[in-house]
């Protein structure tokens, strides 16, 4: 071993020894759980440990909670992706025009959510979307809408959900799709607007493909972030209105950490697991076929 | 003075960033003000936006010791914060001690497997963290590491992200500057702490606000980990006391407000960082 690669390892071998201990072992550790009925049985005593094999997974199949909270996630992504990547959008094509003003100012105060803690900002939302006294049922009076029961009625907890994740989170892309806009070629806009080309065309023929791949990898992780909603249902509604919250990591938290079904708590993960791999492999694919990556 | 058609764009964007910022900061201002609410007040219609009289009382319930039916009660808030405080300073000194020679190593120096343990972190990074909780949770009790600060602060010291971070930025760093130290004679440590650190310094302070805020305000594994509400970080105390007091606005947004003050403190004195790391250096001003 040469002396460079000795001091190579020793500055990189306790970051990969912390790795390995708290990452990459639970993770095998989970594959194997997931085929054992590793309950809190197993819990006191580990030999009541049994192999069940494919049967966690077939058990799943069978308990309707589990789709349920597979629908509701499903909502949650389809509804809070473009929610969360619009309004990320939308702020930073305001940020990026020429005529606005103070731009650093409305970035520190845009971004400002993002950087503050869920369980706090969720006390205050919870109080904001009250039925009775509520902020925004105040506001939907004005233009005389019904008080809507924001986090008490199963049709609107979803929404409700997502309003509070959309505010929390879009700080985030929008300082990156920032970034991205300040690579769009300007004399390229500037030839598009002397063509006659309108706002719409320079928008889907300029700026869309160059901050095409950059879109398309927020879209990844947005997916990935909202498959892997958890904590806000729990610190709002605890996965109700009549389970209308309950997402997949909720699920597995309850059958794990509530019930000690760690045997099917990790056949939840690896379903997880799976779906995340899969609908990155799918976007990638999309985005590869118009040349976005 | 004539409104042109770009002045009038000018206006209505304008107007328009100003409304979504407003809206956005909405629940912070109003958070702010019902902590200063006497109790019962912001439970009326319409919501009231600004406190009749100004008042410390949820501050004063929610900080100080009293006597309550001869036994003595308070929501260890304080103590939770000293909690945070410790567990968020420990992880962020830890965690760079580690992820930032092992991001400079992946970056410039040679070793063999380098290219493919560089692949397989890239790879885990779609691995999400929660599949690790469960068996996470039974080795930290066969360890004895369930209600132990090391126990919270440990899973947050795997900072993959903060090695591939790191290594993005020491990438820019010259190789003839490295290899000319070489040739002075001096040693890899040396290089590293007199050369490469210095060069490192505006990123390391962005990772370590990163690292700072994510163990302030991390919740799921504290709250999986900590039994014992002597050993409640801040989020799992005020996510506790909500679950009794939720009817009580004006107390609960005193928690709020004590919980976020200080992250938006730290992150406003130190935003060119923050944002900065984000944009990587396409932005100024």
């Amino acid at each position: 071993m040469t002396r460079q690669e000795r001091s190579a390892w020793l500055f990189a071998a306790p970051v990969l020894a912390v790795i390995a201990l708290v990452f990459v072992l639970p993770t095998l550790l989970a594959l194997g759980l997931s085929v054992t009925d590793y309950s809190i049985y197993a819990l006191a005593d580990w030999s009541n440990l049994r192999f069940v094999g494919f049967g966690n997974f077939t058990d799943l199949l069978a308990t309707p909670l589990f789709w349920r909270a597979l629908g509701n996630t499903a909502v949650f992504a389809a509804l809070g992706v473009p929610m969360a990547i619009g309004t990320s959008l939308f702020t930073a094509l305001l940020l990026n025009d020429a005529t606005v003003r103070w731009k650093p100012l409305w970035r520190v105060a845009l971004f400002a959510p993002y950087v503050t803690g869920i369980v706090a900002t969720a006390v205050v939302w919870r109080f904001l979307l009250n039925t009775r006294f509520g902020l925004l049922n105040w506001l939907l009076a004005q233009i005389e809408v019904a008080p809507v029961d924001w986090l008490g009625d199963p049709r609107w907890s979803i929404p409700a959900i997502l309003l509070f994740v959309t505010w929390k989170v879009f700080g985030y892309n929008m300082i990156v799709f920032t970034a991205a806009l300040a690579t769009v070629p300007q004399d390229l806009m500037e030839a598009a607007r002397l063509d006659g080309a309108g706002a719409w065309t320079r928008f889907r023929h300029v700026t869309l493909p160059a901050i095409g791949p950059t879109l398309l990898l927020a879209t990844v992780l947005s997916v990935a972030g909202f498959l892997q909603l958890f904590a806000e249902p729990y610190v709002m509604t605890l996965g109700g209105p009549s389970q209308s919250t309950v997402t997949i990591l909720y699920f597995m938290f309850d059958e794990g950490f509530k019930w000690w079904n760690l045997g099917q708590a990790s056949t939840v993960a690896f379903v997880l697991l799976l779906l995340i791999l899969s609908l990155t492999l799918i976007q990638t694919r999309i985005g590869r076929r118009y040349e976005w990556l | 003075m004539a409104v042109t058609p770009l002045r009038l764009r000018a206006i209505v964007l304008n107007a328009l960033i100003a409304a979504v910022t407003f809206v956005t900061l909405v629940p912070f201002v109003w958070m702010v003000t019902v902590s200063f609410m006497p109790r019962y007040e912001s439970s009326r219609y319409p919501p009231p936006f600004w406190p009749s009289r100004w008042t410390l009382e949820n501050y004063h319930e929610l900080l100080t010791r009293r006597q309550f039916d001869g036994a003595w009660f308070d929501y260890r808030i304080l103590p939770a914060m000293g909690n945070s405080l410790l567990v968020a300073a420990i992880s962020t000194l830890l965690g760079l001690v580690l992820t930032v020679p092992a991001g400079y190593a992946f970056a410039k120096l040679r070793f063999r497997g380098r290219e493919r343990l560089l692949k397989l972190l890239i790879a885990s990074l779609v691995v999400p963290g929660q599949v690790a909780m469960l068996p996470l949770f039974l080795i930290f009790r066969e360890l004895g590491l369930v209600d132990s600060y090391a126990g919270v602060i440990l899973p947050s010291l795997a900072g993959i992200f903060a090695v591939l971070f790191v290594r993005q930025a020491t990438l820019g760093i010259p190789d003839e500057m490295i290899d000319a130290a070489r040739l002075d004679g001096a040693g890899e440590v040396r290089i590293f702490v007199s050369i490469v650190l210095p060069l490192l310094m505006p990123i390391t302070v962005t990772l370590a606000l990163f690292m700072f805020l994510g163990s302030w305000n991390d919740f799921l594994w504290p709250l999986i980990v900590l039994s014992d509400q002597h050993h409640y970080t801040l989020p799992v105390a005020v996510a506790a006391i909500s679950r009794e007091h939720a009817a009580d606005g004006e107390l609960m947004m005193a928690a709020a407000v004590v919980t976020t003050l200080p992250v938006l403190m730290l992150f406003l004195a130190l935003q060119r960082y923050y944002i900065g790391g984000l944009l990587g250096g396409s932005i100024k001003g």
